[in-house]
């Protein structure tokens, strides 16, 4: 692929990527105020479609200021590593047979590690902002994120041992037959606990949770900025649904329809997930979630590890 | 692969650490070791060597400074702090230039001597292999600085306990 084309499907990738996380916006507060047998909004347009139009416009021509004495240039920078981190990643996901941008072999780290770096968005975005709200929400971002961020990587191994790859096409394609969700359900089930957590989500939202911290590391934001924040939350949530249907539901494999619309059907119905999670589950305190992480899940996804690896040298599978 | 890219990343990563070494803020001095160690992945990424690149975004850029910013976070210096600091520390940046220096001229002396080669990358298969088949007893020596670690943390919580 030349580079010209590369550069002009990116484009096209982010443009489409910044609409569906706008519709995701609006999808949520409707899915939300359905679980909680309410309307949600339902006035702009057809069923309120509109909304996410009209959020953003009034997001853009809102104030953007910077609380007094924090720091000007990091309280700017923070929102936009919040987004840009989780779009770079998209770059290694396989939507099709050949429809990616980048069949990087070691996709599934690539992605990982992008998802590590909006970590940055939230400790820095607290710090700049000068407020102890945000402070504390940072602190939570960075102890949390080291928490998960371990057996995230771990709980996906085993799918990268039976696949043979890391690159997200080949782990698709050895999915013939069999989704590795069928042979990897305590690895899914861990990846679906990390996953939620890494797009900073309810129940695992505890550097912003409002009933106690305001809105935790973005408190002191308006405008484009608190919009950042949210698109790279949106964002997120579909990078992680995507990685999910790679990893454990069979990508774009599927009979009848083509498959590009598999692949999205997949990534949409995780999507409701996220909101459907979010409405009907609580929010575990600081110390039970981070407890949780370094005694359960990390020992967990060693023993998945050790399993799956001695089924693979053993049963000579893959 | 691509040499333009590689050495415009370097640049970066070289240009963003001297400014790190030179800022008077501790939380602006970390937002430029990040730059310079994401710039320094980019670099690893343009001499195809993907796998290394990945792992310095994942393990340094994105675990490594994260527990730095959240301890600077927590003991942000005021003015006052700061000056006392600078006094203290005055001239302290002496030797370590000098160590800097002569480290860094063998390596310019060496790197002008090197073959031209094309960098191949190690895959991640390969690098397993080298790690625990040749260098199996060599990583087993570096991951006992490890257990030191969890030890040191281990004696330092259960310190802070036991005043409850």
């Amino acid at each position: 692929m030349s580079a010209a084309i590369t550069l002009i499907l990116s484009v096209w990738l982010i443009a489409a990527l910044l609409v569906a996380a706008g519709v995701f916006t609006w999808v949520e507060r409707r899915g939300l105020g359905f679980l909680q047998e309410r309307l949600g909004p339902n006035r702009v347009g057809p069923f309120g479609f509109f909304q996410w139009i009209a959020d953003t416009v009034k997001l853009l021509f809102k104030a953007d200021e910077v609380p007094p004495g924090g720091d000007a240039l990091t309280f700017r920078l923070a929102p936009a590593l919040a987004a840009t981190p989780v779009l770079v990643g998209f770059a290694v996901v396989a939507f099709a047979p050949g429809w990616t941008i980048s069949a990087l072999d070691i996709g599934v780290i690539f992605i990982l590690a992008m998802l590590a770096l909006t970590v940055y968005a939230m400790v820095l975005g607290a710090w700049a902002s000068r407020n102890r709200y945000a402070m504390l929400g940072g602190l939570r971002a960075a102890a949390q994120m080291l928490s998960y961020e371990a057996f995230f990587g771990l709980s996906l191994m085993g799918v990268v041992m039976l696949a043979g790859s890391m690159n997200l096409g080949q782990i698709v394609a050895a999915q013939e037959g069999l989704w590795f969700v069928v042979q990897q359900p305590l690895g899914a089930a861990l990846f679906t606990i990390a996953g939620i957590a890494a797009a900073h989500r309810l129940p695992f939202d505890l550097q912003e949770s409002e009933q106690d911290l305001v809105a935790g590391f973005m408190t002191e934001y308006s405008g484009m900025g608190f919009a950042l924040f949210f698109l790279g939350e949106y964002l997120a949530i579909l990078l992680v649904s995507a990685l999910a249907v790679t990893l454990f539901f069979g990508g774009w494999l599927g009979p009848f329809l083509p498959a590009p619309v598999w692949f999205g059907l997949k990534v949409g119905a995780l999507a409701l997930a996220f909101v459907w999670i979010r409405a009907v589950l609580p929010r575990p305190r600081y110390d039970q979630l981070v407890a949780f992480a370094w005694k359960w899940a990390l020992p967990l996804a060693l023993v998945n590890l050790l399993a799956t690896g001695a089924v693979v040298v053993l049963g000579g599978a893959a | 692969m691509s040499w333009g890219l590689a050495i415009w990343a370097s640049a970066l990563a070289l240009a963003a650490a001297a400014l790190a070494v030179t800022r008077d803020s501790v939380v602006h001095a970390l937002l430029l070791l990040l730059a310079a160690l994401v710039a320094l992945g980019v670099a690893f990424f343009a001499l195809a060597s993907p796998f290394a690149g990945a792992i310095q975004l994942l393990i340094y850029a994105g675990a490594v400074v994260a527990v730095f910013v959240f301890v600077i976070m927590t003991v942000e210096a005021g003015p006052e702090a700061r000056a006392r600091e600078r006094a203290l520390l005055a001239g302290a940046w002496r030797w370590p230039a000098v160590v800097a220096v002569a480290a860094l001229v063998p390596m310019l002396i060496g790197l002008g001597g090197a073959e031209e080669g094309t960098p191949g990358g190690v895959g991640a298969a390969e690098l397993g292999l080298l790690m625990f088949g040749e260098w199996a007893v060599a990583t087993e020596l570096v991951s006992l600085l490890l257990i030191a670690g969890l030890i040191g943390v281990r004696a330092l919580s259960r310190k802070g306990r036991d005043g409850e």
